[in-house]
């Protein structure tokens, strides 16, 4: 779900370093991820402990991981997608089922998100849960005095000029959706009008659409409100105290990104000994450190040591806020194209 | 630095013939071998994916074909970014023009050593990113940005312009300017110094040798200036999100929008859309490029 640019000096430093390593096995994995989405001294271990050489590449969008697998051109053991995106390649065949006898670390993955992921990916056969988080609001304390907790003051005139939208068609669209008390998945034509009706209302007096951005220019004081992925508000409020983050009563997006094995893997049980460490509690921890994501590892959650962070509803949700939240699921290319088409009218005066 | 040869290409060409007849015309066109191979497989080859998939539906069961994805350009908001984005890049165009051509005379005019150096200064931006120089422009130009740090300071209004078309603009220019200045510069200094003494001698004053020698002679660098200009404002759509903060939607936002979300065919029938403008404004250009070197360019 980390759309930001890859650091491709540190990809390729990285892969360097993999080929000199050589290995004694022969036994390879390649594992496709989002870029800086891992703690990039786990691969080594992983290779110390089985000596499988990790061959590790990065994408920025789902949308751009997708003709990769589809084509065949390169196949891949391990990818991470995220939910509505492993419908979509459940649904194309692209996916094999998981051997869940190969990955005893299964059993740390918490069962509310596993419940959540039933919503792209029935009976939890084809993926097991990475990273989750949702999208909420972060707002400047200093900028806002009245409580933040609803949608509604995305739409307040109030704060004309100091609204930062999700430069993002379903997100921007899900926000509209719930705050009029429909389904973020709908593919109801009224419905959707109506939420545009309410988008283009919004559009005057957004400041801009922007996804990435959204973290430096909330840090730096531009705009009060922003709209934002859980997990970069864990670190805008590092960086400025005066930013909080709330998940509007109305509801909102709870967004998964799972390893799952594509079907043209030629190397199965390696892709799925990386799975199962990367369900290793202590693994798990290493990579939450380091991107600050939330784990669905209940284990790793247990061994968090900052008593802030392991009790922060930002990164860990108390129930009532999850059961609140809906996870996308893939609507079909018509219904994408549509909601696109839909977003651009509402953005255009 | 290739931008230095583009209004060679000419002289290039003709020393081309006169040089074939000694290496032989078999050799040159082994030579030209590579460029060929490149040609196919980098612009001819993906074009004609373009235009497949430009002209074909997504659905699998019937990929047949469709006008569709070429009629998208008739929906009302993608036809106004459309013609968003040919105003904005006419008047970058007509900017940089503006900008580039008296400093190209100052430039070929004056017979310093620093020329050179002025030339580089030009060039120099082009070294850094052009993602970084554009997202500079941003922390210039945003609310909490410099200019407006500066103007607090000396209790001067803020300025707005971060998010608006003129912001737009002003990226475009300052990124394009370059492409402008080098083609024209390459030109003046190549007009021949007698031509414009002779003129003078006839008894043409300054304006007349300006209007009637030196103006017509410069057509072909303008041409190429305004072409290197006009197509990459006309596609962007980096400058107008990081610039436009998404609020203003060119025609460039709505195709990376489809190949976004992964619909190759509606980006595709955009595209053409795209390109035919382009074809029809320089072919409109072509007219005016009586010595074809505008045209060279492609």
């Amino acid at each position: 779900m980390k759309r930001s640019i890859v650091l491709s000096a540190l990809l390729m430093i990285l892969m360097v370093a993999l080929t000199a390593c050589g290995n004694k096995s022969g036994e390879k994995v390649y594992v496709y991820n989002w870029g800086e989405y891992i703690d990039y001294e786990v691969l080594d271990l992983f290779e110390e402990q089985t000596g499988i050489e990790v061959i590790y590449e990065e994408f920025d969008m789902n949308e751009d991981m997708y003709p990769k697998i589809e084509s065949g051109a390169i196949s891949y053991d391990v990818v991470c997608p995220s939910d509505y995106m492993i419908q979509k390649m459940i649904e194309n065949d692209l996916l094999q089922e998981i051997n869940f006898d190969n990955i005893p670390n299964f059993k740390y993955i918490d069962s509310s998100y596993l419940e959540s992921a039933e919503e792209f990916d029935p009976g939890n056969k084809y993926s097991i849960p990475y990273c989750w988080g949702t999208v909420g609001i972060l707002y400047n304390k200093t900028m806002v005095d009245e409580p933040v907790d609803s949608w509604g003051i995305l739409f307040d005139e109030k704060y004309s000029g100091d609204i930062l939208m999700i430069e993002s068609v379903r997100d921007g669209f899900a926000i509209a959706l719930t705050y009029l008390g429909y389904d973020l998945n709908s593919t109801n034509v009224a419905e959707l009008d109506e939420a545009k009706a309410l988008l283009k209302k919004q559009y005057p007096l957004v400041q801009a659409y922007v996804i990435d951005q959204v973290r430096d220019k909330m840090i730096g004081g531009e705009a009060a409100l922003g709209v934002i992925y859980s997990g970069e508000a864990i670190y805008t409020s590092r960086e400025n105290p005066d930013l909080e983050y709330v998940v509007p009563k109305e509801g909102s997006n709870i967004w998964i990104d799972a390893w799952v094995i594509p079907k043209d893997s030629k190397n199965k049980e390696n892709a799925e000994a990386f799975i199962n460490f990367m369900c290793d509690p202590e693994i798990a921890l290493r990579n939450f450190e380091a991107i600050t994501y939330s784990t669905p590892n209940s284990e790793a959650w247990n061994l968090i040591q900052d008593e802030e962070i392991k009790n922060s509803p930002v990164a860990f949700p108390p129930q009532d806020v999850l059961d609140r939240c809906t996870a996308f699921r893939y609507l079909g290319e018509e219904m994408e194209s549509l909601y696109i088409q839909k977003w651009n009218e509402a953005k255009s005066e | 630095m290739k931008l230095f040869n583009i209004t060679n290409t000419k002289t290039n060409s003709s020393s081309n013939k006169n040089g074939g007849s000694s290496l032989g015309n078999d050799k040159v066109k082994w030579l030209s071998l590579p460029y060929i191979v490149w040609m196919i497989g980098f612009i001819i080859l993906p074009l004609l994916v373009i235009i497949y998939y430009g002209l074909t539906s997504g659905n699998k069961l019937k990929n047949l074909f469709t006008l569709g994805n070429i009629r998208l350009i008739l929906d009302p908001t993608n036809f106004k970014a459309l013609r968003l984005s040919l105003e904005l890049s006419l008047i970058s165009t007509l900017i940089c023009l503006l900008l580039a051509y008296p400093l190209a005379m100052i430039l070929s005019r004056s017979r310093m050593k620093s020329n050179n150096f002025i030339v580089m200064i030009i060039i120099l931006p082009m070294w850094m990113n052009f993602l970084l120089r554009t997202i500079a422009w941003q922390n210039i130009l945003e609310r909490t940005g410099i200019i407006n740090t500066v103007l607090n300071f000396l209790k001067l209004p803020t300025l707005n312009i971060i998010n608006t078309p003129l912001a737009i603009v002003l990226g475009m220019v300052y990124n394009f300017l370059p492409f402008m200045v080098l083609p024209i510069y390459n030109v003046l200094i190549k007009i021949d110094k007698d031509v414009v003494a002779a003129a003078r001698d006839l008894g043409a004053n300054s304006i007349q040798t300006f209007l009637k020698i030196i103006l017509p002679l410069s057509i072909p660098g303008v041409i190429s200036g305004i072409t290197m200009v006009f197509v990459p404002s006309l596609t962007t759509f980096v400058i107008s999100t990081i610039l436009g903060g998404s609020k203003i939607i060119l025609i460039g936002n709505v195709i990376e929008q489809h190949f976004r979300v992964g619909n190759w065919h509606a980006g595709s029938g955009l595209s053409i859309v795209l390109m035919f403008f382009i074809l029809v404004s320089m072919a409109i250009l072509s007219k005016y490029d009586k010595e074809g070197e505008g045209g060279s360019l492609w």
